[in-house]
């Protein structure tokens, strides 16, 4: 294990020294120490690195992670795992906006709740947050999905193109063109995969989520639907 | 008098109401969609044509054409970045997406761009191998739609673009329309094949100058401080703009006016928001002097460059390099009177083709029909777009020589004066055989 005192190394260095590593180095676990809410923190990581952040993270954690992952042990800022191409990122308190947002792959974790645009215009990356997510939250995602526990805010799935949304407490209102969707088999066993990987408790099943996703009548434009856009 | 020999007075059309402005109507109201087209604003705004250069003669005194040296060098992004690029020329390639154009089209870009030692740029939609390949320096869009965005193709980049902003459409985003999403287009932007789609027009995860210079922070972090971060703005409040631009840590500003090109706009937008170019560089670079940085952070300006006397006009104003997408998609054959037959079959005609948006392209440039692209010869349209660089080169420099100028980029207001009230109060230069620049001096 590797500590790093962030009151000592600059996030430059402690960046440089993740960048350095690769799937041959034979210290690929690292933990930070004093985060202070420092921005940046671990972004454009490119190996399969174990980076513990151990406190409060700044604006896009694990930003554009390939391959690593990246555990937050506090609370993470705007953008945490933002354009993710794979990995794993766990933030074990809360995340600030647009957490996951555009990101293509890999597994986004919010133990607590995540503020509003998570997962916008998401394009693969699955995200479960087992607290509640903020309005216009998966605004114009396209692929992927995103799973939440909790309550989900005003105008979710706004423009939303494939991705898939599920929730399991109330929606407080869908943005234009999205929907709720029939879960089916194939639906329910998907997530129970997903919730399993995301460590979530046994007892939540599937059946309690609902279903959201795009009723794709805006993909065309038509004179009717212009009051949606 | 019988009426019929009463004199009639010939039928007159409403200068209001003229023909176009009729036929906007009825296509309005038969389609109940506003008019989605390619290209710049059309109608007359005041332009680098308003401007013309003094020239040398007993007060000042000329280089010798050919002979003594006129150097066009410039070197972007030597605020923060550890790798600047370094141009032959003052004049770049625009960011235009692969989507919008064909894969041809791209690679014709960067073989053009590269034989004339200059930079290319990729644009919504993301960067592919084909114009990486064939780009010796290429910048890398960071679009608020991020389709295709990715880290590996980041660190490719030569520098990196913010886009916040596009002349053609401040404050708004792409549109790409069904009939270009074409497999190769819909699987790099992840999004379903056939779609109207209308990307966003603000960034998912940052808003405003404070959120930005932390993006930055982050871009830079990813790509080892190597690489200038340039952030491109659309015209509209300029010097206000350009100074959170630097305050938000760019190496580059570009700055980009009305005229300015787009694939796919409606034409509302396209001729009714934004200002012209030539109104945008002065507070621009006001801006950048006001803060210590004209010059430490460059400035790259467009909308409307078609000839060496702009691009020699926008580096006088203050600029360092001008940025070209219209002008490099004629040299490569768009809108030739070639197919002028094709054009009339399209409804249009050569010279006023602007139905970008449908992919129906006769020259093979904004479409992504596999059939007509191939019509554009990737090597023959690179070279002509090389040869038409060479030439706004070579007439900037032999206007820079007129003036005395051992580098074009020495051009200065001082050399330049207006035709119009209007210019010489945009442009801050006097009025031609005056000393008055309106808002600024006296009559
Ligand atoms: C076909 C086409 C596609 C464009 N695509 C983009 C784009 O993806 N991103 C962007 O920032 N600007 C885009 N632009 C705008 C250009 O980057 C540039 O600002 C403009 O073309 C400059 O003005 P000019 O066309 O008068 O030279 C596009 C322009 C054209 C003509």
């Amino acid at each position: 294990m590797n500590e790093v005192d962030l009151n000592e190394t600059s996030v430059r260095d402690f960046n440089g020294q993740l960048h350095a590593l690769d799937e041959q180095s034979n210290a690929l676990a690292w933990r930070a120490l004093n985060p202070a809410g420092r921005h940046c923190l671990a972004v454009g990581l490119d190996a399969p690195c174990e980076v513990t952040i151990a406190g409060h993270a700044g604006y896009y954690c694990a930003g554009m992670n390939s391959q690593a992952t990246v555990v937050v042990e506090g609370n993470a800022g705007v953008g945490c795992a933002e354009n993710m191409m794979s990995g794993h990122v766990h933030v074990k308190g809360d995340v600030s906006q647009s957490a996951g947002a555009t990101a293509h792959g890999g597994l986004l974790v919010v133990d607590g709740n995540a503020s509003a645009r998570c997962g916008i215009s998401m394009k693969g990356i699955d995200i479960v947050v087992k607290g509640s997510i903020g309005p216009m939250s998966a605004f114009m995602a396209q692929a992927g999905r995103l799973v939440v526990l909790g309550d989900a805010g005003d105008a979710l799935g706004d423009s939303i193109y494939e991705a898939q949304i599920f929730v399991r407490g109330d929606v407080k209102g869908l943005g234009a063109d999205c929907v709720e969707k029939v879960m089916r088999d194939e639906h329910a066993l998907a997530l129970r995969e997903l919730l399993k990987a995301a460590n979530v408790d046994d007892s939540i099943s599937p059946e309690e989520f609902r279903r959201f996703g795009s009723s794709r009548s805006l993909y065309n434009f038509h004179v009717d639907n212009a009051g949606a856009y | 008098m019988k009426s019929g020999d009463i004199p009639r007075t010939v039928p007159r059309q409403s200068a209001t109401f003229d023909p176009y402005t009729m036929s906007e109507i009825r296509r309005a109201a038969a389609t109940g969609i506003y008019d989605i087209r390619g290209g710049g604003a059309k109608r007359s705004v005041p332009h680098f044509d308003d401007l013309l250069f003094l020239g040398a003669s007993i007060s000042r005194y000329p280089l010798e054409g050919y002979r003594e040296k006129c150097a066009t060098n410039v070197t972007l992004g030597t605020r923060f970045a550890s790798k600047p690029i370094e141009l032959d020329i003052p004049i770049t390639i625009a960011g235009m997406s692969f989507g919008s154009l064909s894969a041809q089209a791209k690679e014709a870009l960067g073989r053009g761009a590269t034989i004339a030692g200059t930079s290319t740029t990729t644009g919504d939609g993301g960067m592919t191998p084909e114009e990486r390949g064939h780009s010796k320096k290429l910048v890398y869009q960071y679009l608020p739609s991020r389709y295709g965005m990715n880290p590996a193709d980041l660190r490719k980049a030569d520098a990196i673009e913010v886009v916040v902003g596009q002349g053609a459409k401040p404050g708004g985003g792409g549109m790409l329309l069904g009939q270009k999403i074409s497999d190769r287009v819909a699987e790099m932007r992840t999004l379903p094949k056939g779609i109207d789609q209308r990307s966003a027009c603000r960034h998912p995860d940052w808003t405003g100058p404070d959120d930005l210079e932390i993006k930055i922070q982050e871009l830079r972090e990813i790509t080892g401080w190597e690489k200038p971060i340039f952030i491109k703005i659309g015209a509209t409040r300029p010097y206000y703009d350009v100074a959170l631009a630097v305050k938000s840590g760019a190496d580059v500003v570009v700055l980009d006016g009305m005229q300015g090109g787009t694939a796919a706009t409606q034409d509302v937008f396209i001729e009714h928001v934004g200002i012209p170019i030539l109104s945008a560089i002065r507070p621009a670079v006001q801006s950048l002097q006001d803060l210590g940085m004209h010059r430490k952070v460059q400035l790259v300006v467009s909308g409307g460059i078609r000839n060496g006397a702009d691009v020699a006009k926008a580096l006088a104003m203050g600029a360092d390099a001008v940025s070209i997408g219209t002008a490099a998609l004629v040299a490569l054959g768009d809108n030739d009177p070639k197919y002028e037959k094709e054009y009339q079959e399209l409804g249009s005609t050569a010279g006023a083709y602007d139905d970008w948006h449908e992919g129906q392209d006769p020259a093979g440039i904004t479409t992504q029909n596999p059939d007509l692209s191939a019509r554009l010869d990737p090597v023959a349209a690179g070279r002509r777009l090389a040869n038409y660089l060479a030439v706004l080169t070579l007439e900037a420099q032999t206007i820079a020589r007129a003036c005395g100028k051992s580098h074009v980029r020495n051009l200065e207001p001082e050399d330049l004066v207006a035709l119009t009230v209007e210019a010489a109060a945009m442009a801050r230069v006097p009025l031609a055989g005056t000393s008055w620049i309106p808002g600024a001096t006296t009559f």
